[in-house]
C-alpha cells in the first residue's frame, strides 16, 4: 500500500516509464482546446490513504474528429438493456440498419425453457423498415400495422418499440401509437424515446430503458413466489452464457433468482421483481437506475456484486449470505466455495507459469474494464490502463461523488424520473436498526467504489479513449494483451497484439462465477502464450534484399 | 431553359403572382413548367382552374415505383406544365423531405428533359426557407435564379432579408443567384420606396411593383389568372410587365444580407415612424 509520506511523484513508475511523461506524449499532439480537455480524462491514478482518488472528467462529448469507442443512445436502450429479454417482441422504428446491426452482436444467451410459455424472440429481428415514404408521411401507420403484425404471428406477452434518429427528427409519437395498440390487443405495448443522438454515448439509452421498463413494467405482478433468499440480479446480459453459471450458483446455494436485468430474462419476471428481497447490482452503469428507483417505491435495498473472477465471485456471495444473515444460508455458501475452489485453483496454478507478469490494458463498458480486473489479477498480470466507454464519474470515483457531479445540458435532456414509495407496497426488507448492524459487520448498501479506488497508483485511467491514443499506449507500452470491442479488435492486432473482447467475448465465454473464471484462465493462456503474433511482419520487411539459389545449383 | 424559383414570407402571394406571372410568358409563347413545393399543392390551382392535379408524392404512394411523368404532370392554361409536390398534413412527417424526393423524381422521369422543350422552370416554395428540405429548390442548382415576393410589411422585409442569407450560402457552393425583389404592394406608406432602398441594400433590383387590387381576389375565386379571367384589365397589364421583365431581366447577383438593426433603421427612415 501507498505510504502517506511518499511525495515524490517521480518515483511512481507504470512499467519503468513515468505514467506522467506518458500522459504529456499522449496530448502533444492535440490542438490546445482538444488536449485541455483530453487532460482532465487522462488521469494517473492514485489512492490516498483514506481512499480519496484524483477527479476524472467523463460522460461528456466525444471531441468530434476524435475516433472513439462509444455506441449510441438506441445502443445502450435496445442493445444492450432490453435486446437480451427473451419474451418481449422489440421491434425497431426506423431504416432496416439499425435493427439488423443491433441484432445479437452482443452474443446474449438465453434459455426459453426457464419460462413455462416457452416464448422466445430472441432468433428475430423486428423492424419497420421506414423508407423514404414514412419518412414524408410519417411513420405511425407502418408502426401500428407492424406492431399489428408482430401480434397477429407470434401472440407474445408484450410489444416493446425503440425510435432510431429518424422517428425523432420527424416527430412520429410512438408512445400514442404504443397506447393504442395496447389498448387494442391487450397485451403490454410501450416505447422508448432512445433516438441515437441523445445524450454523448450509450450511456442515456441505459437511463432510458430502465425509466422505461420501470415505468411500463415493474410492480404490474404481485405474486410473492415461493423460495427462499429471494433476488434479483440487475446488469447482467448473459453473454456467452455468464448467467447460466451465476443461475447455477445461486441453485447450488438455495438462493431465488426472481428476476435478472436482462440476462436470461423474462417480462413476466420484470413485472414481479419488486416483490424480491435484495437487489444486486452487477454493472453499476447500465442499470443503478431501476435498483434506485425500486428501493424508493418498494423498499428493496441494493448492494453491488462482481462474479467476474473466483475470488469475486465467492466474495460476492458471502455479500449475500451477509445480508440475509441466517446460518443455513452462509453455511451452504461457504460448502459451495470450498467444493468450487479446488478445480479454479488447480487451473489458475496450471496457467499462471506462463501468464504471470503479463500487462494487460482494458477499455470497454462501464464496469466491464473494472471487473475483468479481478481475472488478470488472479493469473497474476498487472493492469497497465484502463478506461470506459461510457462510466460515469461515479463508476471511476466511487459513488461518495455523486452530489458533486455536475449535470450538464446533455444529461439534462435524459428524463429523470420522480419516484415516490408506494402507499400500499412500499416495504422496507430490512429494519434501519438491522441495516446499521450489518453495516458495522462491513456490508455496504447502496454502494459502489468505483474502479480508481481499486488500481495501484501509477497506472492510467483514460476515459473515453481514442484510436489515437490506442495506438500511442500500444506504441510505449506493447502490451501483452488489450481487452476492447470489435471496432479496436483489428486495428490492435495490426500492432501484433492480441485483442480480447469484453462485449461479446469472441467465441468464448461463459467467464463468469466459477467455471468461467477456469474458461477465461484458458483463453487468456491461449491468447498471450500464442507465438502467432512473431509473425506479424513480412519476411521483406526483416529482410528487404531476398537470397536465394538456382534450384540446379 | 431557365429556372427560377419564387421565395417569401407565407402568405405575400407567391403561388399568386408566380401564376399570374405565368401566365403571362405563356402570353408571350414561352412554354412554362410549373413546380409547387408546397405541402398544401394549391400553387398550381389558377393554372389549372382548381385543385385537379394529383401530386408527386401522392402518385408515389399509390403507385409504388411505377410513375410515368403523365401521372404527374398535367397541362393547364397556355399550355403551361403543372405539377405539384404535395407532402404530409401538418403535424406529420417531413415535408422537407418530400420536396426534395419529388424533385428527383420529376428529374428522373424527364420533365426537365431538352425534349420537353421548356423555356422555363417555376419553382413556388413553401414560406420562408425553414429546413435543408425547403432549400431544395436553390441547392445543386435546381434553380438558378430567385425572386423574392415582399410587401412593405416589416415582417415580410424580414424574411426576404433572412431568405437572402439562405441564398448567399448556397451562392457560394452552387450557382444560385438572385433576381430581384417583386413588391407585392400591401399599400404600407412610402411602400415603393422602402422596397426599392431594400433591393439597393441587398445590392439587387426591385424589378415590380405589383399595385393591390381587388380584381386579383375576385380571379383567384373564379380559380383563374388576371390574364385569363379579364383579360382587359389593367392588373392584366401590370403582370404581363413583369412577365416581360423577368424575360429580359439579366441582373443576377449574390445578395448582401443586412444586419437587423440596418432593416430596423430602414423601416424608421421610410415607414412606420414617418
Amino acid at each position: 500500500m501507498a505510504t502517506g509520506a511518499n511525495k515524490k511523484p517521480a518515483e511512481v513508475r507504470l512499467d519503468r516509464q513515468d505514467p506522467e511523461k506518458i500522459k504529456a506524449r499522449l496530448l502533444a499532439k492535440y490542438p490546445p482546446k482538444v488536449a485541455r480537455k483530453r487532460a482532465k480524462q487522462i488521469v494517473v491514478n492514485k489512492v490516498s490513504a483514506d481512499g480519496e482518488v484524483p477527479v476524472i472528467s467523463s460522460n461528456v462529448r466525444t471531441v468530434p474528429g476524435l475516433m472513439g469507442q462509444r455506441g449510441c443512445c438506441y445502443a445502450g436502450c435496445k442493445g444492450v438493456v432490453l435486446g437480451p429479454t427473451r419474451d418481449i417482441i422489440n421491434i425497431t422504428h426506423g431504416p432496416i440498419g439499425c435493427g439488423y446491426y443491433s441484432w445479437l452482436t452482443r452474443r446474449n444467451q438465453t434459455d426459453p425453457d426457464s419460462s413455462a410459455d416457452g416464448h422466445n424472440y430472441i432468433p428475430y429481428c423486428f423492424s419497420t423498415d421506414m423508407q423514404d415514404q414514412e419518412i414524408i408521411f410519417g411513420g405511425e401507420k407502418k408502426l401500428k400495422q407492424a406492431i399489428q403484425e408482430a401480434y397477429d404471428n407470434f401472440k407474445p406477452k408484450a410489444i416493446a418499440v425503440f425510435s432510431t434518429c429518424p422517428v425523432g427528427l420527424i416527430g412520429d409519437d410512438v408512445h400514442a401509437v404504443c397506447r393504442e395498440m395496447k389498448a387494442k390487443l391487450g397485451i403490454n405495448v410501450f416505447g422508448f424515446s432512445c433516438e441515437g443522438y441523445k445524450g454523448v454515448s450509450q450511456s442515456a439509452g441505459h437511463h432510458i430503458a430502465n425509466n422505461g421498463i420501470f415505468k411500463h413494467v415493474v410492480g404490474l405482478d404481485d405474486t410473492v413466489k415461493e423460495g427462499n433468499y429471494r433476488i434479483n440480479l440487475l446488469g447482467e446480459y448473459n453473454i456467452g452464457g455468464d448467467a447460466f453459471e451465476i443461475e447455477r450458483l445461486f441453485e447450488r446455494c438455495g438462493i431465488t433468482l426472481v428476476s435478472s436485468y436482462s440476462g436470461n430474462a423474462s417480462i413476466d419476471a420484470f413485472a414481479n421483481s419488486h416483490t424480491a428481497d435484495l437487489n444486486l447490482i452487477m454493472c453499476h452503469r447500465s442499470i443503478n437506475y431501476v435498483a434506485e428507483m425500486m428501493e424508493t417505491k418498494f423498499g428493496v435495498p441494493w448492494i453491488k456484486v462482481n462474479f467476474i473472477g473466483a475470488a469475486a465471485t465467492a466474495k460476492s456471495l458471502r455479500k449475500i449470505a451477509q445480508y440475509f444473515d441466517e446460518q443455513e444460508l452462509t453455511d451452504i455458501v461457504e460448502q459451495v466455495i470450498a467444493e468450487e475452489m479446488p478445480a479454479v485453483e488447480a487451473a489458475c496454478a496450471d496457467v499462471r507459469p506462463r501468464t504471470e507478469g503479463k500487462r494487460a490494458m482494458l477499455f470497454v463498458g462501464g464496469s466491464r474494464a473494472h471487473h475483468y480486473q479481478e481475472l488478470f489479477a488472479e493469473l497474476g498480470m498487472k493492469t497497465l490502463s484502463a478506461g470506459y466507454e461510457f462510466g460515469h464519474r461515479d463508476d471511476y470515483e466511487g459513488r461518495k461523488v455523486l452530489p458533486d457531479i455536475k449535470v450538464d445540458a446533455d444529461s439534462r435532456n435524459i428524463e429523470e424520473m420522480e419516484i415516490t414509495p408506494d402507499p400500499e407496497r412500499f416495504k422496507p426488507r430490512i429494519s434501519e436498526a438491522k441495516k446499521a448492524e450489518l453495516e458495522a459487520k462491513g456490508l455496504q448498501f447502496s454502494a459502489y467504489d468505483g474502479m480508481m479506488t481499486e488500481m495501484p497508483d501509477g497506472t492510467m485511467v483514460i476515459d473515453d479513449l481514442s484510436q489515437y491514443e490506442t495506438d500511442q499506449l500500444i506504441k510505449m507500452f506493447k502490451p501483452d494483451i488489450f481487452c476492447a470491442g470489435i471496432k479496436e479488435k483489428y486495428t490492435v492486432q495490426k500492432h501484433g497484439i492480441p485483442l480480447k473482447q469484453l462485449h461479446s467475448y469472441d467465441y468464448g465465454g461463459p467467464y463468469a462465477g466459477f467455471k468461467g473464471a477456469i474458461n477465461f484462465y484458458k483463453e487468456i493462456d491461449r491468447m498471450v502464450s500464442s507465438r502467432a503474433w512473431q509473425y506479424m511482419r513480412a519476411p521483406w520487411q526483416e529482410h528487404p534484399e531476398l537470397s536465394a539459389t538456382y534450384a540446379w545449383e | 431553359m431557365r429556372k427560377i424559383a419564387i421565395y417569401g414570407k407565407g402568405g405575400i402571394g407567391k403561388s399568386t403572382t408566380t401564376q399570374n406571372t405565368v401566365a403571362g410568358l405563356a402570353e408571350m409563347g414561352k412554354k412554362v413548367m410549373v413546380v409547387g413545393c408546397d405541402p398544401k399543392a394549391d400553387s398550381t390551382r389558377l393554372l389549372l382552374g382548381g385543385l385537379a392535379q394529383r401530386t408527386v408524392l401522392d402518385t408515389l404512394r399509390e403507385e409504388g415505383e411505377d410513375v410515368e411523368l403523365e401521372d404527374v404532370r398535367k397541362e393547364g392554361y397556355g399550355g403551361t406544365m403543372c405539377t405539384e409536390s404535395g407532402g404530409p398534413e401538418p403535424g406529420v412527417g417531413c415535408a422537407g423531405r418530400g420536396i426534395i424526393t419529388s424533385i428527383n423524381l420529376l428529374e428522373q422521369l424527364g420533365a426537365y428533359a431538352d425534349s420537353e422543350d421548356l423555356d422555363y422552370v417555376f419553382y413556388d416554395v413553401l414560406g420562408d426557407v425553414v429546413c435543408g428540405g425547403f432549400a431544395m429548390p436553390i441547392r445543386e442548382g435546381k434553380a438558378q435564379e430567385i425572386y423574392i415576393v415582399v410587401s412593405g410589411e416589416m415582417m415580410a422585409m424580414y424574411a426576404a432579408n433572412n431568405i437572402c442569407k439562405g441564398i448567399v450560402k448556397f451562392a457560394e457552393a452552387g450557382g444560385v443567384r438572385l433576381g430581384g425583389l417583386i413588391c407585392n404592394s400591401r399599400k404600407v406608406d412610402n411602400e415603393m420606396e422602402m422596397i426599392q432602398a431594400l433591393a439597393d441594400k441587398l445590392g439587387t433590383q426591385m424589378i415590380h411593383f405589383v399595385p393591390r387590387e381587388n380584381m386579383v381576389q375576385r380571379a383567384e375565386i373564379n380559380r383563374k389568372t388576371v390574364i385569363e379571367f379579364e383579360a382587359g384589365h389593367a392588373q392584366a397589364d401590370e403582370y404581363r410587365t413583369l412577365a416581360k421583365k423577368i424575360d429580359a431581366n439579366e441582373i443576377r447577383v449574390i445578395p448582401t444580407p443586412l444586419e437587423i438593426e440596418e432593416l430596423e433603421k430602414l423601416l424608421i427612415d421610410y415607414g412606420i415612424a414617418a
